[in-house]
């Protein structure tokens, strides 16, 4: 039957937790690359250029619909046959960036179209550009829709990262599979990552809850 | 249309009002929305209920379909208390058996008419019978046709809502409440969501409810003309309490509070 | 080799990797349905001790990662003496998983159809289970279903991971592929066009159908 073992857990903890800033890491460094880059593949899709349009809005649909393991491993593997070769980090930020990007790009384009079109004429008939009729008017219309959204992908992309543990990338899970094949002991690590996730993205959506109301609030948006 | 009764008969004796609010308080938080009322309806009587907006009249109708507990006092419906019960001497708030058997003597139609989207309007009507009551499909369809007939709606039976007007709708739900036999009936603001040609299509029904058969009827409206026409007695609400109540004659035609002269005034300057 | 060869060579286990792949689509599906509905509506639950094992299992399931979950039920739940063989243990984690975001989508679904409708089924006497069944669902089920469409796409995509407890899906057979070719472009690339066409042209089609078929029973079409 079950048996915990307390000084096993002890001996793994600080592996664990050293790990987790590893995976923190990767949460951060995927979601910065995802948050622009999911900017770009929403305005692409708002440019004049019909073409520029259609291969963008396939690309997100693309990239959107395939499982984020395998585009992980297209990208760390594919590129040595061509006589590219990533590091595992490199290879998995490329990866799940693009991967959230794509689901970004979703969110802002829902938060862009709930701005009422007369915005854009009101900013028209004074005579605004454009690049400050987005960045003033615009976007900061935008974002309060969007920030649900992109706090469910934040805590979403630190919940994929153990994907990366697939290439090699030494984040939580990696860890624990390390851990489970020295030891034999699949208990103790699986569980207290499970739990590490638990303590962490149920706060963070709790925060980012609180934060959402908070910009609402400042931008005096209720 | 067939001289069917379109209720069972009563328990009640003819002494005993049909309905019957007895010191009835309700509020929501710090707001009193009705003040220790006390109203009796008696067996077959339609009784209007009139005043401004947020004066507690729409409350009464709720109150007695249970679709808002009371805060104090006793509803008693054919005699017997609604959301209580009399157990060991006393009243106790009522069980679930006890609540869904007093339902049974009531229907209410709504000023949204609230018919169910994913059923046609035979099966709108058919649904409390042949699920509530247990009745066969043949039966439930039978009744329900000859209801549907009755509201001039047998010819779009298989619609769904959706196909509806609004006032073909509100006839559907009065046929759907019908269906059920209540003893008592609610009009909830009926005629309120339609549009002004298509008022006439539902109060043509009312009438024709109250000319043909006996039922026991509570109606909040704003068409003051047709309250006027078909009730026994009007209640002009205010601030949650009954300010004046009368034969339609008297109400519209010699108001003795100041409150309702006002009111029936402004609502014949509106109009 | 050119593709056209590399297919042909590989097109047999290619293949068999979708079967496999598309079976678990399916029993994970009905599976995530099935206590996506269950935890949806205990949720709602009068008793607060019901609607507490629904809370904690919504929120467990999607506080953590579908792996943590996949490698924990096959190699923890042996532990408390519940062995699932590996297919199995894929498929349950998947529609486990999906499962608790579902449950979201019911209870969002049910509380979104208008009050009017609880209170029309009141009105008409009908006990909380007949107005649970007959008047709220079948609207809820309407409302829901165009969310359940990325939800199920999101299923087919976490059917992948179960590769790595050697399931024979489509993601394990073009691990395997590449192992032993090196040909990581044209296997992994063609398991990334397998994967879009069953999203896009076999999930989201169905959804759409499914969609229409509802919306008429409305009367809407």
């Amino acid at each position: 039957m079950l048996d915990w073992r307390w000084d096993f857990t002890w001996d793994i903890l600080p592996r664990l937790i050293a790990a987790t800033g590893n995976t923190l890491l990767a949460a951060g460094l995927g979601y910065a690359i995802a948050v622009v880059l999911g900017l770009v593949l929403a305005l692409a899709q708002r440019t004049p250029y019909r073409a520029v349009t259609i291969v963008v809005r396939e690309a997100v649909e693309f990239i959107r619909s395939t499982p984020l393991v395998l585009q992980i491993f297209f990208v760390f593997y594919v590129g040595p046959q061509f006589g590219l070769r990533l590091s595992p980090w490199a290879a998995g930020m490329i990866a799940i960036g693009l991967h959230y990007a794509a689901y970004l790009s979703e969110v802002y384009r829902g938060g862009l179209e709930s701005v009422p079109k007369g915005q854009w004429e009101a900013a028209t008939s004074l005579n605004l550009s454009t690049a400050r009729t987005y960045f003033r008017i615009i976007i900061p219309q935008a974002l309060p829709p969007s920030l649900a959204g992109m706090g469910n992908y934040l805590v979403g992309i630190f919940k994929d990262t153990p994907m990366l543990s697939v290439i090699g990338v030494a984040e939580l899970m990696h860890t624990a599979n390390a851990i489970g094949s020295e030891t034999y002991r699949f208990l103790e690590p699986y569980t207290l990552v499970g739990i590490i996730f638990l303590a962490l993205s149920l706060p963070t959506a709790a925060l980012i809850r609180v934060f959402e109301a908070w910009v609402r609030r400042k931008l005096g948006m209720y | 249309m067939t001289n069917e009764p379109l209720q069972e008969t009563g328990a009640a004796d003819a002494a005993t009002p049909m309905v019957s609010f007895r010191k009835v308080t309700k509020s929501y938080g710090r707001l009193v929305v009705l003040d220790s009322l006390d109203l009796d309806v008696a067996e077959g009587e339609m009784v209007s209920i009139i005043g401004p907006s947020g004066s507690g009249k729409t409350t009464v109708l709720r109150m007695l379909m249970t679709l808002e507990t009371i805060n104090g006092g006793v509803i008693y419906v054919d005699g017997q208390p609604l959301t209580h019960m009399p157990k060991g001497g006393q009243l106790v708030p009522a069980s679930d058996r006890h609540l869904r058997q007093m339902r049974s003597k009531i229907g209410m139609c709504f000023q949204h008419f609230n018919l169910f989207p994913h059923m046609t309007a035979l099966e709108n009507c058919m649904e409390g019978p042949v699920h509530v009551l247990g009745l066969s499909k043949a039966e439930a369809r039978e009744r329900s046709e000859q209801l549907l007939e009755m509201v001039g709606m047998a010819d779009k039976r298989n619609q769904h809502p959706s196909r509806l007007s609004g006032g073909q709708q509100q006839r559907v739900a009065i046929a759907r409440a019908l269906a059920m036999r209540p003893k008592v009936m609610l009009f909830d603001e009926v005629t309120s969501a339609l549009d002004p040609e298509v008022i006439g299509e539902v109060t043509n029904v009312i009438r024709k409810l109250v000319s043909e058969h006996h039922l026991t009827m509570l109606m909040v409206t704003h068409q003051m003309g047709f309250a006027k026409d078909i009730s026994d007695r009007v209640c002009f609400f205010y601030g949650g309490r009954i300010e004046e109540q009368g034969t339609p004659e008297q109400i519209f035609g010699n108001p003795r509070r100041e409150r309702t002269r006002q009111f029936l005034s402004a609502v014949k300057e509106a109009v | 080799m050119s593709y056209l060869e590399f297919l042909g060579q590989y097109g047999d286990r290619i293949l068999s990797g979708t079967l496999v792949t598309i079976l678990l689509t399916v029993l994970a599906s009905m599976l995530a349905m099935a206590i996506a509905l269950a935890a949806g509506l205990m949720r709602m639950a009068r008793s607060p001790i019901v609607r507490g094992v629904a809370v904690v299992y919504i929120e467990i399931f999607r506080g953590t990662s579908l792996l943590v979950q996949l490698y924990w039920i096959f190699f923890v739940l042996p532990l408390f003496g519940i062995t699932l063989e590996k297919f199995t243990a894929g498929f349950v984690a998947v529609g486990m998983n999906l499962g608790a975001y579902g449950a979201e989508l019911v209870r969002g679904a049910i509380l979104s159809v208008p009050r009017g409708q609880w209170e029309a089924a009141l009105a008409l006497n009908m006990s909380p289970a007949k107005r649970m069944v007959r008047v709220i669902l079948p609207q809820a089920v309407v409302i829901m279903l165009p969310s359940w469409g990325n939800l199920l796409i999101e299923l087919l995509k976490g059917t992948a991971l179960v590769a790595l407890i050697a399931v024979t899906d489509l993601m394990f057979q073009v691990k395997q592929i590449n192992g032993t070719t090196f040909l990581s472009a044209e296997a992994f690339g063609t398991a990334l066009i397998v994967y879009y066409v069953l999203a896009r042209f076999m999930i989201t089609p169905f959804m759409r159908w499914l969609e229409r078929v509802m919306q008429r029973r409305l009367g809407r079409a």
